[in-house]
């Protein structure tokens, strides 16, 4: 407690320079890892291939080589684009991302900030995205780009109700939206009174986990729900267009993003950076001990990649769905079952 | 931690620093707004009434009122600003300056937002004169929203959710062709 605190001591600028190079890192080394092991390998030994294998050892350095082409490339915009907006729209939907990575703790201290709304403020943040695309379909200047960009507003809205109805549960639950209020609550928790577990939400919120995990794909705008830039129809969507630098931050985007809901999911349902009670009580420490600032952090690296794993096996393995099929979905499937869900978390929490 | 350093005592420097985030805040605001009633393109106009929303929810993290932050984000910036670009794209969008954009009754709508703007002022700066924010000023909890909202002002709370049902069914009724 004390060394950090120490820390923490210095004036607000420097601890301002400190938090956002850690953000950087916390929302671009997920993406870089997720991308190289799951987008490069597992899909390669999914389809029986071996992916990238020249640059570095066992291909690990393929994506610094991507970053360095996509740098080179030339800066293209389109003669009867909207300049500023399209210049403007990759901004936006990564600065949606870095704010998102804001309110996810990480350990008992290892936190960016407090925030008492969390949750609310992370999900209010991650619609932030949704301008983005549409300004980036709308600058364009082409129908394959605004298309994408209609297409993905309309996705995005629809499943942000469920995503949001599905964390209620949780919230019922804890009592509290503050993500390291929600973490205490899953240590302290109890199955039946036996508390070596805690009560890890997803053994009472599967349902919810479910929902959220499913209206994560869509928002993500990633296979079976990938209409926005399905290539054989609309070439890429609202990304259409865009090249070099500027697809290099959609592209960054898109995986930084599925790595900070996948800490959000970990957070609400699999109990974030702690490990179980029982887990504590071996090692000889409690859930306030500074040893979870660091430790805290590899839990949450582990769990994101369980979660991101599940992401994209089910991003290679299932077909897209149709346009219909997909708002039909949310509207008339998921969204009920998590009202539903909401109605009987809320009676258990008030009958016992 | 900029919630723990609110809720503390804040020191001299901090005050400034805060001060003169209002001060861009405010400025961004009314350059965009300005920009919006000015534009010549419907998406730059609903672009910049963005800024200015985005610019209100900065205003309130900045008074510590959290809860009204997140909801003016996730309401205006991500719902209903979404659903207006939506409809702009959808029917007219074309890239660069249109015309006849101007309606013909936009003196007496100026007109009125300045006296609007008059009247507020000054019952503003009636109510309020020379009072300051208190330096310990702590972050609205949410609890102390919800408990607000659902005991002292329930009625007009349970009012508004049936209004906004009302319209939802009004606008199902209008939409449906048979």
């Amino acid at each position: 407690m004390t060394a950090l605190q120490l820390a923490t001591n210095i004036p607000w600028w420097g601890s301002t320079g400190i938090k956002v190079g850690l953000g950087l890192a916390v929302v671009l080394a997920p993406a870089g890892l997720t991308v190289y092991l799951y987008l490069f390998k597992m899909v390669s030994f999914m389809q029986s291939r071996l992916g990238p294998m020249e640059a570095g050892p066992y291909g690990s350095m393929q994506l610094l080589a991507e970053v360095g082409k996509s740098l080179q490339k030339e800066d293209i915009i389109p003669a009867k684009a909207d300049r500023n907006v399209f210049a403007m729209a990759p901004y936006i939907v990564l600065m949606s991302t870095f704010l998102m990575a804001v309110v996810i703790p990480f350990g008992p201290n290892a936190l960016f900030t407090d925030l008492d709304t969390g949750v609310f403020f992370a999900l209010a943040v991650s619609s932030i995205s949704v301008i983005g695309i549409l300004m980036a379909g709308w600058a364009s200047a082409s129908k394959y780009s605004l298309l994408g960009g209609l297409r993905a507003a309309g996705q995005l809205i629809a499943y942000e109700l469920p995503m949001v109805l599905a964390v209620v549960g949780v919230v019922i639950q804890a009592g509290t939206l503050n993500l390291q209020q929600i973490v205490y609550a899953q240590i302290d928790g109890e199955i039946f009174g036996f508390g070596g577990l805690g009560l890890p939400f997803i053994l009472t919120q599967i349902v919810g986990f479910g929902i959220f995990m499913i209206a994560v794909q869509a928002e993500l705008t990633q296979v079976p729900f990938d209409m926005p830039i399905a290539e054989s129809e609309l070439v890429s969507g609202y990304m259409t267009e865009y090249s070099g630098f500027r697809f290099l931050m959609f592209f960054i985007g898109e995986f930084a993003t599925a790595a900070i809901f996948a800490f959000l999911a970990s957070v609400l349902f699999l109990g974030g950076w702690a490990v179980p009670p029982f887990v504590m009580d071996i090692l000889g420490i409690d859930a306030t001990s500074n040893w979870f600032n660091v430790l805290g952090p590899l839990v949450m690296a582990s769990k994101m990649l369980l979660l991101t794993f599940v992401i994209y096996w089910v991003r290679f393995t299932f077909p897209r769905l149709r346009e219909d099929q997909l708002q039909k979905f949310a509207w008339k499937v998921l969204i009920p079952i998590s009202l539903v869900n909401i109605a009987i978390t809320g009676t258990l929490k008030v009958a016992f | 931690m900029s919630a723990r350093v609110l809720a503390q005592e804040m020191t001299n420097t901090e005050e400034w620093v805060a001060s003169g985030v209002f001060y861009v805040i405010a400025l961004v605001a009314l350059v965009a707004a300005v920009r919006m009633v000015t534009t010549n393109n419907v998406v730059h106009a609903a672009l910049d009434l963005l800024v200015v929303l985005a610019s209100v929810a900065a205003v309130y993290i900045l008074l510590g009122a959290e809860f009204a932050a997140a909801t003016q984000l996730l309401v205006y910036v991500g719902a209903v600003m979404v659903l207006m670009l939506f409809g702009v794209m959808l029917t007219r969008a074309q890239i660069g300056a249109e015309e006849d954009l101007n309606h013909e009754q936009r003196w007496i709508g100026g007109l009125v937002a300045v006296v609007l703007f008059a009247v507020m002022a000054y019952s503003l700066v009636e109510a309020f004169e020379d009072d300051v924010l208190p330096a310990d000023r702590a972050v609205q909890r949410t609890q102390e929203v919800s408990d607000a909202i659902f005991s002292t002002y329930i009625v007009p709370f349970e009012a508004l959710s049936l209004l906004l049902l009302a319209a939802l069914i009004g606008a199902v009724v209008v939409a449906r062709r048979d």
